[in-house]
């Protein structure tokens, strides 16, 4: 076969593509890594400035507040152990990364279900782009995103968004689908705009399964924070990959377990977000 | 006057309908191009007019493209060819912008399986249609509750839709319908998922509430009985084509064809045909006479009663044969004689009510407009002939119960020759 035809020069494709993109665009990648940055920063700053006790004392009352009070008793001894073994500070880091992949990835991911439920054609140019998101293994994209974006947290938010993104638009789409053709109808015979009709009737409807794929979305982007470690992300996932490197097994079960007190607390949180 | 009017509107469903007209044009049916192209015929160059302030029933088995004609009306299906007028400007040539604009003032449509917003209450369902024309709050609100009342529902505002039974649900679809009032409404099967008691009652609310809104009502039924009821005019739909149209007594008298024959087969026509559908002209004489021309009368038409009217033809009451004989021998005059309290009935009384009227008389029922007057009779062979339509094998059974009567009819008396009463 090799001898009727050459072999896809592909990765010199990739390489000039990432090439051009530098050259061409890095003043957009300096501003997006600053203002990363600086979001991140300020987030940081904030919770590190209240006493621990405080701070553990509001996410007892958020989980309260939207969940069943054995969440908020969870959440009170998941933080306070968290506090007690040392990771205060790495678990704050990780919150950020967090939170900051999942504001990202909800801001540019609704739209985008949103936009992929309103046709057909759009949807099936955006799905295999979706499988690709979340199946591309991470580290082939960490890569670029070091040239991009230079070591550090933004590298992090960068692949954690890839990763975590795809559900968000997802369940969008599909809440958005599936709002009965009879309620889009009655919509429709009264004479709504387009505009309307989203914000009044597919939106409200769909926004059970939405906030499924925000959950979802805020679950991927924790299992990404060890990946995001790599690239030099700061908070918990540092923390796992230093004791793997070191084979020291207890730290690492240490970190790991603040790892799943955040996810679990997170979970139910933004599970229960929505009924509010 | 037409307020719809309806110009060789078609919907073909599938990859190239133009072709699929073109096939509909060269005279193939449903069927046919269905297997040569598989594309489907919804609905077939339908003409029609819809008269202002009528309700027109479209009627049709599942699949006779009733409801894909109704969504032509209002575009929510793109009609692939033809007209629909409204006003006397043309729908389907609108941008949609102006489509919008007629979907919001000039027609409303309630929804078979209500589609009402579960997210929202009944006020703010209500208000749905008044809300995106961005009407001020305090107004939609003012005229939501209006037209809540106006179905009964007061006092139930602030509930959710799923809070409701069916037929209050429906109330709500139907008072979103009327809060923007559209001059049409386009009901989908609107009661179709009702059971029958409430059915019913929303049929005569319905009807109610037309009395004086006189909306123009195109109403979507598969019930034959539900169209008999309501309809001013009904539409019957096979295959995407309109068989019959015409008043709820021409479809039932007179089917069209085969088709529409076997589907007013079974209907309850005592539930249908009213007093003035059986009443035969009534004999009568004026009160001034005698007994002797009583009788005389009587002898010369073998009848063995007759009615008593004043000038006006109203009702005075009915004598019998053997009074008057009586009356003779004892020289007594028609007053001695009169039958005051006859059996009388309206109109538009139903059969299913006049049976047992019509079985305990010995006199005919007398049919008594709201005036007073005499506007027919009613014998058993009458209502018998009608229930049996025409000609079939209960002849001589509606005979044996006319006898007692003595009122002999010929079965082509049963039609509406009932107000040409003579005073003698």
């Amino acid at each position: 076969m090799g001898d009727y035809i050459p072999r896809i020069p592909l990765a010199d494709w990739i390489d000039s593509l990432v090439d051009w993109l530098l050259l061409n665009f890095s003043f957009i990648f300096d501003k997006i890594a600053d203002i990363t940055k600086g979001f991140i920063g300020l987030f940081v700053d904030t919770l590190t400035m209240l006493p621990p006790l405080l701070l553990i004392a509001i996410f007892v009352l958020i989980a309260w507040w939207t969940s069943r009070w054995s969440i908020a008793i969870f959440t009170a001894v998941g933080l306070l152990f968290i506090e007690n073994i040392g990771y205060w500070a790495q678990m704050i880091d990780t919150l950020a990364l967090v939170i900051t992949a999942v504001i990202v990835s909800v801001v540019i991911g609704m739209p985008l279900g949103i936009v992929a439920a309103q046709s057909n054609r759009l949807q099936t140019i955006i799905m295999p782009l979706l499988d690709f998101m979340q199946t591309m293994p991470a580290f082939v994209y960490l890569i670029p995103a070091i040239l991009f974006f230079n070591v550090g947290v933004v590298p992090g938010v960068f692949a954690s968004v890839i990763f975590a993104m795809p559900p968000t638009i997802r369940l969008t789409n599909l809440g958005i689908r599936q709002v009965p053709a009879e309620l889009i109808e009655a919509a429709d015979a009264f004479g709504s705009t387009r505009s309307q009709k989203l914000y009044k009737v597919q939106l409200p409807l769909a926004l059970p399964t939405i906030m499924a794929g925000i959950n979802q979305s805020v679950m991927l982007a924790l299992s990404m924070v060890v990946t995001a470690s790599l690239v030099g992300a700061p908070g918990l996932g540092a923390e796992v990959y230093r004791a793997v490197g070191q084979i020291q097994v207890g730290r690492g079960f240490e970190a790991g377990l603040a790892i799943v007190i955040v996810a679990i607390m997170l979970d139910r949180i933004s599970q229960n977000l929505y009924k509010k | 006057m037409s307020k719809i009017k309806v110009n060789k509107l078609s919907k073909i469903f599938g990859s190239n309908p133009k072709k699929g007209l073109d096939l509909l044009n060269k005279g193939m049916n449903k069927a046919e191009i269905l297997a040569k192209t598989g594309m489907t015929v919804g609905v077939n160059q339908a003409t029609f007019e819809v008269n202002d302030g009528e309700i027109f029933v479209i009627m049709g088995l599942s699949g006779s493209g009733k409801s894909t004609l109704v969504r032509l009306f209002n575009r929510l299906i793109e009609p692939t060819a033809g007209q629909v007028l409204i006003d006397g400007i043309d729908l389907v040539s609108m941008n949609q912008e102006q489509l919008r604009e007629i979907r919001r003032k000039k027609m409303s449509m309630v929804f078979q399986r209500f589609a009402l917003f579960p997210h929202r209450t009944v006020l703010e369902n209500t208000e749905y249609g008044l809300e995106i024309q961005e009407v001020a709050k305090h107004e939609r609100t003012q005229k939501a509750m209006k037209s809540l009342e106006l179905v009964g529902l007061k006092g139930y505002e602030n509930k959710k839709p799923d809070e409701l039974s069916g037929g209050m649900q429906q109330r709500v679809g139907l008072a979103r319908a009327l809060a923007n009032d559209a001059d049409i409404l386009l009901m989908d099967e609107a009661f179709s998922a009702l059971d029958p008691l409430i059915r019913k009652d929303m049929q005569d609310e319905l009807l109610e509430l037309q009395e004086t809104m006189a909306k123009t009502i195109v109403f979507i039924t598969h019930d034959l009985d539900e169209a008999l009821r309501i309809g001013d005019r009904i539409a019957l739909m096979k295959d995407g084509n309109i068989v019959q149209i015409g008043t709820p007594e021409e479809i039932l008298m007179s089917p069209a064809n085969e088709y529409v024959e076997r589907f007013v087969a079974d209907v309850d026509l005592s539930k249908v045909l009213t007093a003035s559908h059986v009443m035969i002209k009534a004999e009568t004489m004026g009160i001034t006479k005698g007994p002797r021309v009583a009788l005389q009368l009587m002898k010369e038409r073998k009848i063995s009663n007759i009615f008593i009217v004043d000038k006006k033809q109203t009702l005075l009451g009915a004598i019998t044969a053997n009074d008057a004989s009586r009356a003779i021998e004892e020289g007594k005059s028609l007053e001695d004689i009169l039958i005051t309290d006859v059996p009388k009935v309206t109109p538009d009384t139903v059969l299913n009510e006049l049976y047992e009227i019509v079985a305990h008389g010995s006199i005919p029922v007398s049919v008594v407009d709201e005036n007073g007057r005499l506007r027919g009779i009613i014998i058993r062979g009458s209502v018998m002939g009608a229930l049996a339509r025409n000609g079939n094998d209960d002849n001589e059974n509606a005979n044996d119960i006319s006898e007692s009567n003595d009122n002999d009819i010929d079965r082509d008396n049963i039609k509406h020759e009932s107000n040409r009463n003579e005073v003698i």
